[in-house]
């Protein structure tokens, strides 16, 4: 699904030159749950900004579900973005102004579908994150852990080859926490492929595969032998079979 | 991201702030009505000298006085005394010539009984009624009877009798009303035509023009002699034929400028229609900068609002958009915001220049020449002053605009 060779990144500031990235090579197969872990200045926002299709690599291949995506041109990416990948991020980053369901079909919008097979597909992804009642609220009239629902409810909705998640707990409590995790784990369970970076040990514990990013390089990577199960309280039954 | 998907979008984005949006137009609004009223109100005005000019005779020719021009002083047109009867006389009623009416004019104060009023006195030969095509409410017009004899009769317009009798329909025909003194005898009443402006020829007394160079001036001087063509193909016929009749009379040498000028209508009209359109350009220039300022307060506000959502701007592209999407929308934010102020504004600067036409007593008139030219210089304002704004938000990097607090 995802394949990486040799990947470098070179920020230039004046005559100093940065390296966020000196050579990381990594594989993510299909399904697989993945939580990619570091310090900060590890490296591992690059890793995600890259693996995002938000920027490309100085140097090295990136191959993702087939297609070489290292060295594709803006537009062409914000493409790849819309149909490959899904987005969560740690501020949840809704548009403020507009409701849930609006939200939710913002990418499809950019996908050129229909309105009323967004409209449909848009429901039924808050639904499957158990918040089918709240499809009209605005993000300012939701818990945290609601808008994160609806910003996940937004990464699943266009059937996305992985789903990339930047620190989706840090601005939760621990209880929302474990909600957004159980829903992960469902979706993981239905055949998403899911990526988390994350600083919080605990929370890589839910996943099934650690990666550890220090100084630009992957230290470790490691299979989770019994991962912890989320406990749901508030999710409806119901979801996107991928 | 399809072209109707992008203006729901923007509209959206417009309706969320709503009275920034409004402040924003207002500046085009006010340009664009700016520029219609004042074009509306100078078209009005040209309307208006025009109609005036026509309506002091059809295919007129004014023949007045030259100029005295003594040790070098020039004295200006008029000033000097050279046209006599014996001129009038001498333009003969012919192919070209339809009619001659010789003109001269004094204010005095008129009364009868216990009203009285100040107004001027035209004297003038029965000509003038051909050539002004005056209609009588009552009573007859003078006749060529009366010039020769020096008869005491007057023509009043509808104004002098309101003015004397306190009703302009009151009979008045028969009586005997007094001007500076002289006792004259009122033989009809002409129509009210409603004319303002110089020379109304509602508030005048026409009389013989013998009886009021005698009477009432004691001089034999004209101040003007009227000739009416008898169709706009023998204007020029007429004026030349004049010209020469008059530089006989005169004993003018060959080579010696004429004392005297004749004016076609047509030259009056050009002058003054070129007068009014200068002005109305001038009012024009000036609201339409006002309509520029409009279109840069529209630019300050997308750079700001730019800015002010650049997270927005972020998630958009994070989730798929492409730069062009992001680019429509804006600019069609720009566009929509300036052809909304471009409609408003029409509709203002509409009922603005009827206003001002209805205060100001004129007739103002709308193009629709200048209705196009402002809406699509509004439109075409969205787009140049939304382009830069657009370009800005389109060009943005998606993980520093993710970043932006």
């Amino acid at each position: 699904m995802i394949n990486l060779k040799g990947i470098k990144k070179i920020y230039a500031n004046g005559d100093i030159q940065v390296a966020a990235l000196s050579g990381v090579d990594l594989h993510v197969g299909a399904s697989e749950f993945v939580s990619i872990m570091g310090p900060s200045g590890s490296g591992k926002s690059s890793m995600m900004n890259i693996l995002g299709c938000l920027d490309t690599p100085t140097e090295g291949e990136y191959f993702l579900d087939g297609t070489d995506v290292a060295k594709a041109s803006g537009d062409d990416l914000a493409v790849i973005r819309n149909r490959k990948i899904g987005f969560i991020f740690q501020g949840f980053n809704l548009l403020a102004r507009t409701t849930a369901l609006e939200n939710v079909e913002l990418p499809m919008l950019y996908a050129g579908i229909g309105g009323k097979e967004r409209r449909e597909r848009a429901i039924s992804a808050l639904q499957s994150v158990g918040l089918g009642e709240r499809i009209h609220h605005r993000p300012k009239e939701l818990s945290g852990g609601q808008q994160q629902r609806v910003a996940i409810a937004r990464a699943l909705v266009t059937n996305p080859a992985i789903i990339l998640a930047d620190e989706p707990t840090g601005n939760l409590d621990s209880r929302s926490s474990e909600e957004v995790m159980a829903i992960f784990q469902r979706l993981h369970a239905l055949g998403n492929t899911i990526i988390i970076v994350t600083h919080e040990p605990d929370i890589a514990e839910f996943t099934e595969r650690i990666v550890r990013f220090r100084d630009g390089h992957i230290e470790g990577d490691e299979i989770v032998e019994n991962p912890r199960i989320a406990q749901a309280h508030v999710i409806e039954a119901g979801g996107v079979a991928k | 991201m399809n072209f109707l998907e992008s203006i729901r979008v923007s509209l959206r984005a417009l309706r969320a702030n709503k009275l920034r949006s409004a402040l924003t137009m207002l500046g085009i609004i006010i340009g664009v009505a700016a520029v219609i009223a004042m074009v509306g109100i100078g078209n009005g005005a040209t309307a208006s000298i025009t109609s005036q000019i026509q309506g002091m005779g059809s295919n007129l020719l004014t023949i007045s006085p030259g100029q005295t021009n003594s040790g070098g002083v020039n004295g200006g047109s008029g000033s000097s005394n050279t046209l006599t009867m014996d001129d009038v006389a001498k333009i003969k009623i012919g192919t070209a010539v339809k009619a001659v009416a010789p003109i001269t004019s004094a204010t005095a104060q008129v009364v009868m009984g216990s009203g009285n009023t100040s107004t001027s006195i035209n004297g003038t030969t029965e000509g003038y009624e051909v050539i002004k095509n005056v209609a009588m409410a009552r009573g007859r017009y003078m006749t060529k009877n009366d010039v020769d004899t020096s008869a005491r009769v007057a023509v009043l317009g509808p104004t002098v009798v309101e003015n004397l009798l306190g009703d302009a329909n009151a009979s008045i025909v028969g009586e005997i009303i007094k001007i500076n003194n002289v006792p004259f005898q009122v033989i009809g009443v002409t129509t009210a035509t409603g004319s303002t402006g110089f020379q109304s020829s509602d508030d005048m007394i026409t009389a013989p023009i013998t009886t009021v160079q005698a009477r009432l001036i004691g001089r034999k001087t004209v101040r003007s002699i009227l000739v009416s063509a008898s169709s706009e193909t023998f204007m020029q016929t007429a004026q030349d034929e004049i010209t020469a009749t008059l530089r006989k009379a005169h004993k003018i040498q060959d080579g010696k400028d004429n004392d005297f000028r004749v004016q076609n209508q047509a030259d009056m009209l050009a002058t003054m229609t070129s007068v009014t359109q200068t002005l109305t350009m001038l009012l024009g220039g000036i609201a339409g900068i006002s309509l520029l300022v409009g279109g840069i307060g529209i630019m300050n506000i997308m750079l700001v609002s730019v800015t002010e959502r650049t997270r927005e701007i972020g998630i958009r592209k994070a989730i798929g958009a492409k730069s062009t999407d992001i680019l429509l929308q804006f600019l069609i934010e720009a566009v929509v915001l300036s052809i909304l102020g471009g409609g408003i504004g029409i509709a203002l600067g509409y009922g603005g220049s009827s206003l001002a036409g209805k205060a100001l007593k004129m007739s103002t008139s709308i193009s629709m020449t200048s209705v196009f030219v402002a809406f699509g210089f509004s439109a075409g304002i969205g787009i140049i002053f939304g382009v830069f704004p657009a370009r800005k938000a389109a060009a943005m990097d998606p993980i520093d605009a993710l970043r932006y607090e």
